[in-house]
């Protein structure tokens, strides 16, 4: 497909595109504020400070974070492919029930180090499983992955409240969730990270599946960018008709690329089951697996754009619980606004501003546009 | 006798339950049919299920409601037009991002409106649309058969109902036998050729959408204004989804696109009515299987074991006129 717009220096076209429709989105969501009778300005600072403002708010933020970067790195890989995986929220739901079986089954008989890989595992496998039909579908049967997903989502939730409800829960509860789960399932918090800047964490659940998160953030650039699986996904996103010329089998690449983009979503589990509540429960994914879209969007599938963009989802989350107390009008289905406005401005509108750019950027001649560039380097 | 009067209320409700899914689908068909898809039906629903909702709680009448519901529906499918045919911007992306607009703020707004937890006022019966008595009904309905058929199952919905019926032989006319429609056709298959001819594809994708909100404006009435009285958060439940995939199921066709969701609705009445009740030969189903039953069988047929769906030729790929 031929690209209709001209090609921009390369900071403009990754720094200062993204930032200029980061902004309009984020007006736009001042707008509604605004529409519900609050003051946006005092709402962002509000929102600033309870994520930053403390120990335990940075703590909060992260935790958050380390969600999003699970999903918003699932919806990367998937869209490297070309593929529009919008079932990271059902694949992550299942991936719990993968992390809970694992949990319940050691955690009086390993520790925590013992444990954490084999519910690694059992997440990312469960996880995987859940993206491999829709992706075996689209293949095989063509049909529409984003209509599969989505309905997999609601799949996955019927099958958790059952599964909650009649066979989990331990007898004699009322609420639907699993038994706490020892010692051995609980992943130590990041005490020292926070502790190395003077800060403490109180009880905020910042905790090892963070530094799982960024790992994996390391590990996906490495797969799309520096192995032959992660050439022919892109080549696959590309040009489907160049790949399948160069003999790469579509659904070879459609079903891998979908199970790691579910094994990715699926893992996501590990931050709030093993990481801070210590049980499965209804609903623990609470719309992460979505804010992934945003997240994997803003950060141009780049895992070095994802993380930011991940932290700035967990700013709003974090900072979004503080407003709510702030202001009550506010909730926290906010962010679903802010998230659906992200996904507008940076994906289907982000050639919006590029020809007032181009103009800009034409008019102001070589010296204007190195001046420019020093200050969007920043950024 | 009783198996009789069992067949008709099931057959009712399947009446009741499919007239969403329909309107939703037809809605999807203009568009889809012009060349854009349309993944934000679920979204505009919503928002058209808010706005009428809000309206009629305000103003207390029903044509209010829906006139506000159709403006901010079209609203939304505008925004989906900009950013898809004037930026030729990803389709898919765009609808995700309807949808997500529309869920935030229809709970946002509401909260901060009504400040009953996302709900609007409960609707009086001047701002609904009640259940219309076709003439004839009461005199008919002492004849066998005939007579419960007509009076239970013909007559007594709400206007919107027999919008959505009506709507289905109109969106036939219109595309098959209008100037409009097959230039509508024609812009989902081939732009190029449309463009040679001297028509603007932008403009007639652009009334395309527009009619897309028009038709999704009305679900979202119908499920809140109709079928319920009020906005409950998230009421669309993916009947967006389910009515895109019927309108593949039907091979964007209007009449097959009724007869796949009246399909769906029969399905979901089929799965409210046997709720609790112990089937033969597999016992007692779980509800939470039930309530999963329509999106199951929303994969199932649209992994297409009858027959494959060819889509519009140019849908989903933004027409750039200078190559």
């Amino acid at each position: 497909m031929s690209n209709p717009y001209a090609r921009l220096p390369g900071w403009a076209d990754y720094g200062l595109i993204p930032l200029v429709n980061l902004l309009v989105a984020f007006m736009v969501a001042g707008l509604v504020v605004l529409l519900v009778g609050e003051n946006p300005l005092r709402a962002a600072v509000i929102l600033v400070d309870g994520a930053f403002g403390s120990g335990p708010g940075i703590a909060y933020t992260l935790y958050y974070a380390t969600n999003f970067i699970f999903t918003g790195l699932a919806v990367a890989v998937a869209f490297h492919a070309g593929l529009f995986n919008i079932g990271g929220e059902g694949q992550a739901y299942i991936g719990g029930l993968g992390v809970g079986i694992v949990c319940l089954a050691f955690d009086h008989v390993l520790p925590w180090y013992l444990t954490f890989p084999g519910a690694i595992a059992a997440a990312a496998g469960a996880g995987a499983l859940w993206a491999l039909i829709p992706a075996y579908l689209q293949a095989r049967r063509g049909s529409h992955i984003v209509i599969t997903t989505i309905m997999f989502n609601f799949i996955a939730a019927s099958a958790m409240v059952y599964l909650l409800v009649d066979v989990l829960k331990p007898p004699g509860s009322m609420a639907p969730q699993t038994r706490q789960f020892a010692e051995g399932a609980q992943l130590p918090k990041l005490t020292w990270m926070l502790e190395a800047f003077g800060l403490s964490l109180r009880s905020a659940p910042l905790n090892m599946a963070f530094v799982l998160a960024l790992v994996l953030a390391a590990a996906v650039w490495v797969l799309i960018w520096r192995t032959r699986l992660g050439y022919e996904i892109r080549t696959f996103g590309f040009s489907p008709k160049a790949a399948r010329y160069a003999g790469i089998s579509e659904t070879r690449i459609t079903v891998v690329t979908m199970m790691i983009s579910g094994a990715l979503a699926g893992m996501m589990a590990l931050n709030p089951v093993m990481g801070d509540q210590h049980n499965v429960s209804l609903d623990f994914v609470s719309g992460a697996g979505f804010v992934g879209i945003a997240v994997a969007l803003m950060g141009r599938s780049h895992p070095a754009g994802i993380v930011p963009a991940a932290i700035l989802f967990g700013v709003l989350y974090q900072g979004g619980a503080e407003l709510a107390f702030e202001m009550p009008a506010i909730s926290r289905d906010m962010i679903v606004i802010i998230q659906g406005l992200v996904i507008l401005f940076a994906g289907a509108l982000e050639n919006m501003f590029r020809p007032a750019v181009q103009a800009l950027l034409a008019g102001a001649g070589p010296r204007a546009a190195a001046v420019v560039a020093a200050k969007g380097g920043d950024a | 006798m009783e198996l009789f009067g069992i067949a008709i209320n099931v057959l009712d409700s399947t009446i009741r339950l499919s007239v969403p899914l329909l309107l939703a689908s037809l809605a999807g068909l203009y568009s889809e049919r012009a060349g854009v898809f349309d993944i934000g039906l679920e979204g505009k629903m919503l928002a058209g299920a808010f706005a009428g909702a809000a309206a009629g709680a305000v103003t207390g009448s029903a044509w209010a409601g829906m006139a506000t519901a159709v403006l901010i529906s079209v609203g939304f499918a505008l925004v989906h037009g900009f950013a898809s045919i004037t930026h030729r911007g990803n389709q898919i992306v765009s609808g995700v991002a309807i949808n997500f607009i529309a869920a935030g703020s229809t709970i946002i707004l509401g909260q901060a409106w009504f400040q009953q937890g996302g709900r609007t006022p409960s609707l009086g019966e001047a701002a609904r649309f009640g259940a219309i008595t076709l003439p004839g009904a009461d005199l008919l309905r002492g004849v066998p058969l005939l007579g419960p058929v007509y009076s239970e199952l013909v007559s007594g919905h709400s206007l919107l109902v027999y919008i959505a019926f009506l709507a289905v032989p109109f969106t036939w006319w219109v595309l098959f036998r209008t100037r409009f429609g097959l230039r509508l056709r024609a812009v989902g298959e081939n732009p190029a050729a449309v463009d040679t001819a001297g028509i603007s594809v932008a403009w007639l994708r652009y009334r395309a959408v527009i009619c897309t909100g028009v038709l999704a404006g009305l679900a979202g009435t119908y499920l809140s204004m109709a079928q319920n009285a009020g906005f409950v958060k998230d009421m669309t439940a993916g009947k967006g989804f389910i009515a895109l995939a019927a309108l593949i199921f039907a091979k964007w066709k209007p009449v097959p696109a009724m007869f796949a969701c009246l399909l769906f609705g029969f399905l979901d009445a089929l799965s409210i009515r046997l709720q609790g009740t112990p089937l033969p030969l597999i016992g007692r189903v779980p509800v939470q299987l039930m309530q999963a039953l329509p999106y199951i069988l929303t994969v199932i047929l649209l992994a297409g074991f009858i027959g494959k769906a060819i889509p519009p030729r140019a849908g989903g790929v933004p027409y750039v006129k200078e190559r």
